[in-house]
């Protein structure tokens, strides 16, 4: 066991994949240093040949990463902002998510695109969105949420090595956050949600930086003699159902807590499907926690408003005890 | 440049082939048997099969939606594209692409596509691979004047500029862009102007001339081939057919129409064959007989073949996940 950065672990989770296949390799804008870092060390082991400073393009980057990936290849292309992706969002959506199935099953697409979501460092409206509910909508895309280091280390494993179109989401808040993990790399399998924290009263489903928030709201009620149970999707689609049902089975209440804004959130998506698959195990109405329905703003104090908080899980697990 | 005799046969037949399929989906469409949207290639003939003339199996091209063409001059088989084109079980995509995505990989074709401007990201991809693994494939996007406009063409052209990527973009200046004139939509004559903007080689040919076309695509595709970096390929041509099928056409008259056909690729190619003995009356009857009963045979095999089982719309859409069915 070690502890290292949420950060550290994607660099070094990526770096095993590159010493271990060939076809794999990081392009996007200056990833030879990474605004948050995160590749740098990539660059200074295996240099420009396998991690590829693009110009400032977002749509070659992601068209040329489907390109490549059709050709044999497996990269992992890096969009510096989750908000730049719409940028890219044909080479997305109209090409890599669909390229397989128009194509009759003939291709396929090994590609892993990498990009830093979520608020809360004061980079305002452009620089900070949480837009994974955009890509679990696509059918054809894979998209996975690490919330610590040793997921980020088994979740890229297993999408680098997936031959299909992966979004992995990272949340920045999460970069310098240190974690243990395992001396020895494995890979965790797409669509296995993780019990983040066992208790018998009230479920609290969350992804991302919530996960973190989610613990610290449940260490806290637990003064108050309430048991939260944290589920960790881990991957939002393929979706591991079963986790989640059989968690709200045992605790009858669920409380599902993401950074997204709620209207239309990846959140919205569970919420119905326990509606319509689960609704035999609720005792309360299913409570959703997420941030407020307006662009992110800037200002410390309006940013800190617009996120969800500890204190409104708390609030939420309360309202349905 | 010399064309063996042999080469210049296979060129006609290609281009024929290419105009008796279109010809027959027209009809088709017209009678109803057809559905979709449906853009044919009549007229353009020369620049698809000048440039695939060029290109083995192992190269790669990305098409249009405007595509059968494209798909025909680089192997592919007319009976599969048929059967797509309805939508049946043994199409090239199981049905599942239609008219618009008809793609073979094993031949390299990266398939059609249904958005303008899509395939120059994904053919400099293709460039970047082959450079990446240090193999000699070329891989091709053809594209039209509109596309020229989508900011996926500038994206694409510098990134291959600066990494000298083994790409060569082709224009197929049809002088429209959908309804819309090049007058109308860019202030240049000559694409290939853009060429320098990103410091790469800019060509313009008469692309109703085959021998024009085979032999800046030669050119073209030989410095890439030999890590001599991307070109800008422009062929100027004309599609006699609408955008797409159905297409009213109001947007040009049925004289500049006509003025097109006087040059026709195809009459120019069989006029160079006879005059110079390359083949007879007799081998050229014989010739377009075939590729007629091919394309009857491929019309055959769409209509008897089946249909797609309903629930098969589950699959493909990963390699390892199958869709909830309907409930």
């Amino acid at each position: 066991m070690k502890e290292i950065t949420y950060g550290k672990a994607i660099c070094e989770a990526i770096a095993y994949e590159i010493r271990r296949d060939k076809s794999v390799f990081v392009l996007g804008e200056d990833v030879s240093i990474g605004v948050f870092g995160v590749t740098k060390d990539l660059f200074k082991e295996f240099g420009s040949s396998r991690v590829m400073d693009t110009p400032i393009t977002e749509t070659a980057i992601i068209g040329a990463a489907v390109g490549a990936a059709a050709t044999g290849l497996r990269p992992i292309a890096e969009i510096m902002f989750m908000d730049f992706m719409g940028i890219a969002m044909d080479e997305i959506v109209n090409q890599a998510a669909k390229m397989r199935y128009m194509f009759g099953g003939k291709i396929t697409l090994p590609l892993v695109i990498r990009c830093a979501a979520g608020a809360g460092i004061q980079a305002a409206g452009q620089h900070s969105q949480s837009l994974e509910a955009w890509f679990t909508h696509v059918p054809g895309l894979k998209v996975v949420y690490p919330s610590t280091p040793k997921d980020a280390i088994g979740l890229y494993l297993s999408a680098i090595r997936d031959d299909n179109p992966v979004i992995v989401v990272e949340n920045k808040s999460l970069y310098a956050v240190n974690g243990e993990v395992e001396d020895e790399f494995k890979p965790i399998p797409l669509g296995h949600a993780e019990v983040k924290r066992e208790g018998d009263d009230v479920t609290i489903f969350a992804t991302g930086a919530c996960v973190s928030k989610a613990m610290m709201a449940a260490n806290e009620l637990e003064k108050e003699n309430i048991n939260c149970e944290i589920i960790d999707p881990r991957t939002l689609f393929p979706f591991d159902k079963e986790t989640l049902f059989k968690s709200i089975e045992k605790t009858n209440k669920v409380i599902l807590a993401t950074e997204e804004n709620k209207r239309g959130a990846f959140s919205a998506e569970v919420s119905a499907l326990i509606a319509e698959e689960a609704f035999d195990y609720l005792d309360a109405p299913i409570v959703r926690i997420g941030a407020i329905n307006t662009p992110v703003p800037f200002s410390k104090v309006l940013e800190e408003y617009y996120l969800p908080s500890v204190e409104d899980i708390k609030k939420a697990v309360k309202s349905v005890m | 440049m010399k064309i063996s005799s042999e080469k210049l046969i296979s060129i006609y037949e290609n281009m024929v082939r290419i105009r008796a399929f279109e010809e027959k989906v027209g009809e088709l469409f017209a009678k109803g048997k057809l559905a979709g949207f449906v853009h044919c290639y009549v007229g353009e003939e020369a620049v698809a099969v000048g440039v695939c003339q060029n290109l083995d199996d192992k190269d790669y091209i990305t098409s249009t939606h405007r595509g059968h063409g494209h798909l025909i001059a680089k192997g592919g088989i007319t009976k599969y594209m048929m059967a797509e084109l309805y939508g049946k079980a043994t199409g090239y995509c199981k049905g599942k692409g239609g008219s618009m995505h008809i793609a073979d990989a094993s031949k390299g074709i990266l398939g059609a596509n249904g958005i303008v401007g899509a395939g120059f990201p994904i053919a400099t991809g293709a460039g970047l691979s082959f450079k990446y693994q240090k193999t000699d494939q070329v891989a091709v996007c053809f594209f039209g004047d509109g596309a020229s406009n989508r900011g996926t063409f500038h994206e694409s052209l510098n990134l291959a500029s600066i990494w000298d990527l083994p790409v060569v973009y082709v224009c197929e200046n049809n002088m429209y862009g959908e309804f819309t004139p090049q007058s109308r939509h860019q202030k240049i004559n000559n694409i290939s102007d853009r060429a320098a903007s990103y410091g790469i080689t800019g060509v313009s040919v008469d692309g109703n001339d085959i021998f024009a076309v085979y032999e800046a695509a030669s050119l073209a595709i030989d410095k890439a081939r030999k890590d001599g970096g991307p070109t800008l390929l422009e062929c100027k041509t004309y599609r006699y057919r609408g955008h797409f099928e159905g297409d009213p056409q109001e947007y040009r008259t049925k004289e500049e129409i006509e003025d097109w056909r006087r040059k026709d690729p195809i009459i120019k190619l069989k006029k160079h064959l006879l005059e110079n003995k390359i083949c007879d009356e007799t081998k050229i009857n014989e010739l377009e007989e075939n590729i007629n009963k091919e394309i009857l045979e491929a019309v055959e095999f769409a209509e008897e073949s089946p249909n797609p089982k309903p629930e098969e719309a589950l699959e493909n859409v990963f390699t390892d996940i199958i869709e909830e069915a309907r409930k």
